[in-house]
């Protein structure tokens, strides 16, 4: 068979795969996508792995290695029935920000699937999360293992020391938190590397082990004296108030925390913060390994590598990734950033190949040069979701995607379509879409403002509301509810427009039943 | 050329232990919605697996999120066929006739079911149920022991060598004494093999001998140094373990008599159902006595207790007396802890209710651990007796009994909902109880 596959030039024939089959073609989609793409990449390591594994890497949000808690439990129930329904298929692939890049394959899948699945994560993933700016400066990619591996044992140690429950209280209220638990603005500190965790930690015991309550009863100093008369102001900057980063803020100034709790807080928000770019780039991430895969095996296919059937299979399942159903299919959930990502990838190809009058106009610096790899290696390297569609959505690709913006008065009774794809509405669009993948600012904007840790202890929060959307009641008073569990005094949260700076209402935890 | 690595055979089932953790968290939840079901369906059904709706208290993962009807928002859509800017579009009304063309009716998480298994389902189903005073008698007097695994011995029977353990002890002495590896011997036979196949030579005449003689050394080591001795065997070594004698025996009586209808003879069953299963559940080594009466009473196995019809008069005390004659014969209360669970309509003769009162008094509650009546009544008579003490003959005998002896407990079924309560009543763990023992 093998040979047989040989000599017809084929580098596979039959559904069947095996190691020998799966690194042939690895080799040989990377040469080609090293000399034809100019990719660069982690070097990879591809495991194999079975439905079941496949769904617990699901509900421990796609790491391989995660600390114990019970929400993952509930993930795993909830995708576990979908996929048992059939009401969702499982991922083909699952590959992670890692150095190597660690890549699952399901072993489910056929020959063909397993090349397709190759081009896409273990080059077009692997590449993006190499070459890109966010993820090159944000996380850790060779770091990320060990320290996924030490949180769970201190995890895992602290549920032996201090009782489950107490555990699951601190991770629950972290996790409540995990979106406000990011750096937006400046980078985040690295993941220290085991040794210095060690020191740190060490430190902290020896903290406890030498605490003198003596030391409590000592008259305050002068500074002291002169440092409370500095202010409100002098008080903020003491703190390094205002604060986004609410982890982060309560694990470093809780005045109710014990170190162990601080260490898990920790962690939580080391999670959330190596998980933001992916949130950012989620269209071109998918964008570029679809393209990736796309590019590839139609290489392959016309240098007679891949055979008929094999392209037929591949090609199937290309387009059920990248089907994008209109507004009023029932299928419609959204802008599929497989397809949208492909779609701009491919119009950008064409800008530079084949340019129209249109597109000299709109993008005069890309149109006709010729040198598509060199405009994409560029654009995954560095741009995230919101900038890269404020750059290089075409008028092209609007009217190809009949693209329209509905806009929504939460008191009106009507949706009033604003703009369509005519040439009013192309800018609005084309920034309509991109605000709405710029993940910061769509998020909460809540910050720590003020606290007075002399005084009533209480920590203020503020929440900008931009565009009158305020929080749900319900989910705000039960976070509120965590964050006093972690600050040990009462909590208050201001909405303040954000335009007109007037104080829309205060919610404080006295006024939460317990 | 990438790693690869099968990871197929790793251990499945890594996310059990998140499975445990979310099961404890939602406990409450879940035992509620499974006794509702089965407050609901049929009472054998517990015995299976059960899908239960996703608990929503204490299991939701709050986070600051938008009000989903506040401000303004743009959505930006594909597929405009007919819009043009400035048209307005009614929104999608309350009744939900969006037909999922919008992005803000996407199906919950909330709305989903899981299955929990078998054993999940009992579990939280006889949670805190447990027969009072299991362990009263002669814990001293010890009659029966269980073989457990304690480590290792060099001695032993053949069939219970510990191969992994025998081949590290050999493997050890084999390294320690240097015995010659296969490998050796083969590097020198190959030797004299490619010497021999030459044509002869000087150093050959004396490679050859040299070699053979080695050969020779190394063959006598291997011989005296055995692979496998007779020291390196280990056997896996077990210790009888004594285990408290703990026997209970649980008698099961119950009126079939005419004057129990088909809904008396119903409930009469699911209680006994119920107890069955919790019996067989919690305790593997309890044994139960199914005893039937009419006017007459007999012993009867599971399936004709539970399935098979029969009527007659009614004399209570018969059964009474069958229980005795089957203790008196089998269970020596010396040695048994002794339980019943009686269900009757309460019709009985009053001068029959009198013998039941002595049979109990004298003989009966001296050896019993625990003794539980249950009425099954009209749902009419439970407005009116309530939680008096008035009531049928047999009740009102029975009365004087409860309060005479404390491990006599009554209670009055009229609806199959009740089952399920007086049940939880009769056995839950009494920790007052299991004192004055």
């Amino acid at each position: 068979m093998i040979r047989q596959a040989n000599k017809s030039g084929l580098l596979f024939s039959g559904s069947d795969w095996d190691f020998k089959k799966l690194s042939r073609v690895y080799d040989e989609i990377e040469a080609l996508a090293i000399e034809e793409l100019r990719l660069d990449t982690y070097p990879v390591q591809m495991e194999i792995i079975s439905s079941e594994q496949m769904l617990d890497a699901y509900s421990s949000v796609g790491m391989p290695l995660m600390y114990r808690h019970w929400s993952f439990g509930k993930h795993f129930l909830y995708n576990e029935l979908l996929y048992r329904k059939g009401g969702r298929g499982l991922a083909y692939e699952l590959v992670i920000n890692s150095n190597p890049c660690i890549v699952y394959l399901m072993e489910e899948n056929t020959m063909a699937l397993q090349a397709l699945v190759t081009a896409h994560a273990a080059l077009g993933h692997n590449h993006f999360f190499k070459n890109n700016h966010l993820f090159r400066q944000w996380t850790d990619a060779g770091g990320i293992l060990s320290y996924l591996d030490f949180a769970k044992g201190y995890i895992a140690r602290c549920e032996e020391q201090h009782g489950l429950a107490a555990v699951e209280a601190i991770l629950d209220s972290a996790h409540a938190l995990m979106g406000q638990g990011v750096f937006r603005y400046h980078r985040p500190p690295k993941l220290s590397s085991e040794r210095q965790r060690e020191g740190l930690r060490e430190r902290l015991e020896y903290e406890e082990r030498s605490y003198n309550d003596l030391w409590r009863t000592l008259p305050p100093s002068q500074e002291a004296d002169k440092a409370e008369a500095k202010g409100v102001a002098e008080r903020k900057k003491a703190l390094n108030l205002p604060e986004e980063n609410l982890l982060y803020f309560l694990e470093k100034n809780s005045l109710v925390l014990e170190p162990w709790q601080r260490e898990i807080i920790r962690i939580v928000r080391a999670v959330a913060q190596y998980f933001y770019p992916q949130r950012q780039t989620q269209v071109m991430n998918e964008g570029c390994a679809t393209f990736v895969h796309y590019t590839l095996m139609n290489m392959l296919f016309d240098r007679g590598r891949i055979g008929e059937g094999a392209m037929l299979e591949i090609l199937r399942n290309h387009s059920n990734v990248i089907f994008q159903p209109a507004f009023d299919d029932p299928r419609f959930s959204g802008i599929n950033p497989y397809a949208l990502g492909l779609d701009m990838m491919q119009d950008i190809q064409r800008i530079a190949t084949v340019p129209t009058a249109e597109d000299r106009d709109w993008f005069p610096d890309i149109a006709g040069r010729g040198d598509w790899r060199e405009i994409l290696l560029d654009a995954w390297a560095n741009h995230r979701d919101e900038s890269f569609i404020r750059q290089y959505l075409s008028p092209a690709l609007i009217r190809k995607w009949r693209l329209f913006v509905l806009a929504d008065g939460a008191d009106e009774p009507h949706f009033e379509v604003s703009s369509i794809h005519n040439e009013r509405g192309y800018d609005k669009i084309r920034s309509a879409l991109a605000n709405s993948y710029d993940v910061g600012a769509n998020r909460p904007d809540i910050q720590v403002i003020d606290v007075d840790l002399l005084g009533d202890r209480q920590l203020r929060l503020q929440h900008r509301v931009k565009d009158g959307i305020v929080l749900d009641e319900g989910s705000r008073d039960s976070t509120l509810r965590h964050v006093r569990s972690l600050w040990g005094y009462e909590v208050s949260l201001v909405a303040v427009d954000a335009q007109t700076g007037t104080m829309i209402h205060e919610r404080s935890t006295s006024q939460i039943a317990e | 050329m990438p790693i690869f690595i099968d990871r197929r055979l790793n251990p499945k089932d890594k996310s059990l232990g998140n499975r445990q953790r979310f099961l404890r968290r939602a406990r409450e939840e879940l035992k509620r919605s499974i006794r509702d079901r089965i407050r609901s369906g049929r009472i054998a059904e517990v015995d299976r697996e059960h899908a239960v709706p996703m608990p929503q208290k204490d299991t939701s993962e709050p986070a600051f999120n938008d009000a989903r009807d506040s401000g303004r928002r743009q959505h930006i859509l594909p597929g405009n066929r007919t819009f043009s800017p400035g048209d307005l579009i009614p929104k999608p009304g309350e009744s939900g006739d969006a037909g999922g063309s919008s992005p803000w009716n996407k199906p919950s998480e909330d709305d989903f079911r899981f299955v929990l298994s078998r054993e999940e389902v009992l579990d939280l189903f006889f949670e805190d149920l447990e027969l009072p005073d299991l362990v009263k008698l002669n814990l001293k007097q010890i009659l029966s022991f269980k073989s457990k695994r304690a480590g290792f011995a060099a001695t032993g029977s053949p069939t219970n060598i510990n191969v992994g353990r025998t081949m590290r002890n050999s493997h050890g002495r084999r390294i320690a004494l240097g015995r010659p590896k296969q490998a050796e011997l083969d590097a020198i036979f190959e030797q004299l093999a490619m010497l021999e196949s030459e044509p002869p030579s000087a150093t050959a005449r004396e490679r050859i001998p040299a070699l053979r003689e080695e050969l020779e050394r190394l063959e006598r080591r291997r011989r005296r140094i055995a692979y496998v001795d007779p020291v390196d065997i280990r056997f896996n070594r077990f210790d009888p373990r004594p285990l408290p004698n703990a026997s209970a025996v649980m008698f099961c009586l119950m009126d079939v008599s005419g004057s129990m209808g088909e809904r008396e003879k119903d409930l009469a069953k699911r209680f006994f159902v119920l107890l069955h299963l919790f019996l067989t559940r919690r305790y593997e080594r309890t044994e139960i006595v199914f005893i039937r009466h009419t006017h007459e009473a007999q012993e009867v196995d599971e399936h004709t207790f539970f399935y098979h019809t029969q009527s007659g008069g009614t004399i209570v005390s018969t059964a009474l007396a069958e229980m005795h004659r089957i203790i008196e014969q089998r269970y020596p209360a010396a040695e048994w802890n002794i339980y019943a669970a009686q269900a009757s309509d309460g019709d009985n003769f009053a001068t029959d209710s009198e013998r039941c009162i002595k049979l109990l008094d004298g003989k009966l509650m001296r050896l019993c651990q625990y003794f539980a009546y249950v009425e099954i009544i009209d749902e009419r008579e439970s407005h009116i007796f309530g939680s008096t003490d008035n009531g049928t003959s047999l009740w009102r005998a029975y009365s004087a009994v409860e309060q005479k002896w404390p491990n006599f407990q009554m209670r009055r079924i009229a609806a199959p909902a009740d089952i399920y309560p007086v049940f939880r009543q009769l056995f839950a763990r009494q920790p007052a109880l299991r004192k004055m023992a």
